[in-house]
């Protein structure tokens, strides 16, 4: 079942590296305008999931679709913002030269960037409140600023649909609201966003529907999750009531 | 004082100097902010073996030299995409088998005599004028090649993955930058010699990572340091008489510690 308000299309996809089954008989399909917090265990295979579906993994049997076509072809049209890594800190590098990145796409080999990709970068920049670090070398922010850039860079190609990979792992609770906040004004204006995360309790004020991933994948439309898939997919109970709103993600027993 | 530049050994040498540094320069800053100084070090050793095939079949040296790096290369970079934690093992084997096997070929060239010396350890008071000019076609390649697809190597060095998902071809870019190091290798066996051409990849570059944060400015910081080491180290081997390859590396050395050192005091 595809139409076209359909954005994402796995069909039953497997995926292991070498005996090591990370994903198996993994069906998902997600519609435009949704915003999914993707929840698991670590090592459930969250990450390959979205490398799955931005086709930087080829799954060993099943198809993704991603915007209606192949990944490789469409994915220029998604954002993706990272997992924190050491060596993405060490770099030498300028948020502006980071940001402008995210226009790397839009440009083919031998051309470079534009008065326009500047004056979209520049724009980036207010909207995130980062204007003032522009020339800053990435390694001397904070996490919470250089997770503003990540997102910058992801934001300036105007993508239809947003990848992120636990974005809120180096920040504070304060730093998180309000990047929730954002992609949920983001999400209000027409983007599809895809949230990886393993504070279930965290977004669930702000998620619409819910995929939980521990090497299989279930999901849920209505935002609601109940005690048995929860325990399905982390092999253990767990306490999910942590703070927000504690209904919209247990029913009532 | 600048009676030796009445030398044509000597004029030769400072513009082959100045030829290599800015080779260097350009692509040790990308070997050393991809961390990819073992896989520098690889190539060179590697290229060993093609060396001693040239000198068994009657070659000039250096065609050797380029064909077993390009080869090399393409070798340690293909592992390196595959599966970057056996990168390390394949970088040492594909080292000592290069050397093992340009000893080999020398064994069995019996008859004909070639200082291998001058290609471990550089020789660039022997530079012959065509090597100036084969340098200079290997410099211009390497700058045109690095203006044009700088905006991608900056992007598959800083995030790989977001490049490839901005429709970078990766993996095509990833080759052309081993090739780059695989050429440059060569220009500096003549110079400072296979040995030793880790530290002029690393050091100039590593130095002005300590002044700026812009990948462009590091590189030209780096050529510029890299011209500063050669000549003063071709000067001083002149005026002590000492081999000049390794005079030139302890100059850069010298200069690094004392980098370090000068960073070090400014934080207490």
């Amino acid at each position: 079942m595809t139409d076209s308000s359909t954005v994402i299309q796995l069909d039953k996809v497997s995926f292991s590296y070498g005996n090591n089954h990370v994903l198996t008989n993994v069906s998902l399909s997600v519609t435009a305008g949704d915003f999914v917090g993707v929840i698991g265990p670590n090592g459930g295979g969250k990450t390959t999931l979205l490398r799955l579906i931005l086709g930087v993994l080829s799954p060993v049997t099943g198809t993704v679709a991603l915007l209606g076509g192949s990944p490789e072809k469409t994915r220029i049209r998604a954002g993706y913002v990272p997992q924190e890594t050491s060596s993405n800190k060490l770099f030498p590098i300028s948020v502006w030269d980071v940001v402008l990145m995210g226009k790397m796409g839009t440009r083919g080999f031998f051309h470079s960037y534009t008065k326009q990709d500047r004056q979209q970068v520049a724009a980036m920049l207010e909207e995130l409140n980062i204007h003032p670090l522009k020339d800053k070398s990435i390694g001397d922010l904070s996490g919470g600023q250089r997770q503003k850039v990540l997102l910058a860079r992801a934001l300036v190609s105007d993508p239809q649909i947003l990848f992120l990979d636990e974005p809120t792992a180096s920040i504070d609770t304060k730093g998180q609201d309000e990047l929730y906040e954002y992609l949920l004004h983001k999400n209000k204006a027409g983007t599809t966003v895809l949230l990886v995360t393993h504070n279930v309790g965290a977004v669930s004020a702000y998620i619409k529907s819910i995929a939980c991933v521990n090497r299989e994948v279930f999901f849920h439309p209505d935002g609601v999750l109940d005690e048995v898939t929860i325990t399905k997919a982390y092999g253990c109970p767990v306490d999910i009531i942590a703070h927000g709103l504690p209904h919209r993600v247990y029913h009532r027993h | 004082m600048f009676d030796f530049l009445h030398f044509d050994f000597m004029r030769t040498a400072l513009l082959s100097g100045v030829l290599v540094s800015v080779a260097c320069g350009v692509v040790g800053s990308l070997v050393v902010v991809n961390r990819l100084s073992a896989l520098s070090g690889g190539i060179a050793h590697a290229a060993y073996g093609g060396l001693g095939l040239a000198v068994f079949l009657r070659w000039p040296p250096l065609l050797g030299a380029v064909l077993f790096s390009l080869a090399a290369s393409g070798v340690m970079g293909y592992v390196n995409q595959r599966n970057k934690e056996r990168s390390d093992t394949v970088i040492g084997v594909v080292w000592a088998a290069g050397m093992a096997f340009g000893i080999l070929m020398i064994d069995v060239s019996k008859g004909y005599y070639v200082d291998m010396m001058s290609y471990l350890f550089g020789s660039i008071l022997a530079v012959p004028w065509s090597s100036v000019v084969f340098m200079t076609i290997l410099d211009i390649i390497i700058i045109v090649t690095v203006v044009l697809l700088f905006k991608e190597f900056v992007g598959i060095s800083y995030d790989e993955e977001f490049s490839l998902i901005s429709g970078v071809p990766v993996k095509i870019l990833y080759y052309i930058l081993v090739v780059l190091i695989a050429l440059s290798v060569v220009l500096l066996i003549r110079v400072v010699g296979l040995i030793l051409v880790i530290a002029l990849f690393t050091i100039p570059a590593s130095i002005a990572e300590m002044f700026t944060k812009n990948l462009k400015r590091i590189m030209v910081i780096a050529s510029a340091l890299g011209i500063v080491f050669t000549i003063s180290g071709l000067m001083l081997s002149y005026f002590l008489d000492i081999t000049s390859g390794a005079t030139i590396i302890l100059t850069a050395v010298s200069a690094y510690g004392l980098a370090l050192l000068g960073k070090k005091l400014k934080l207490l």
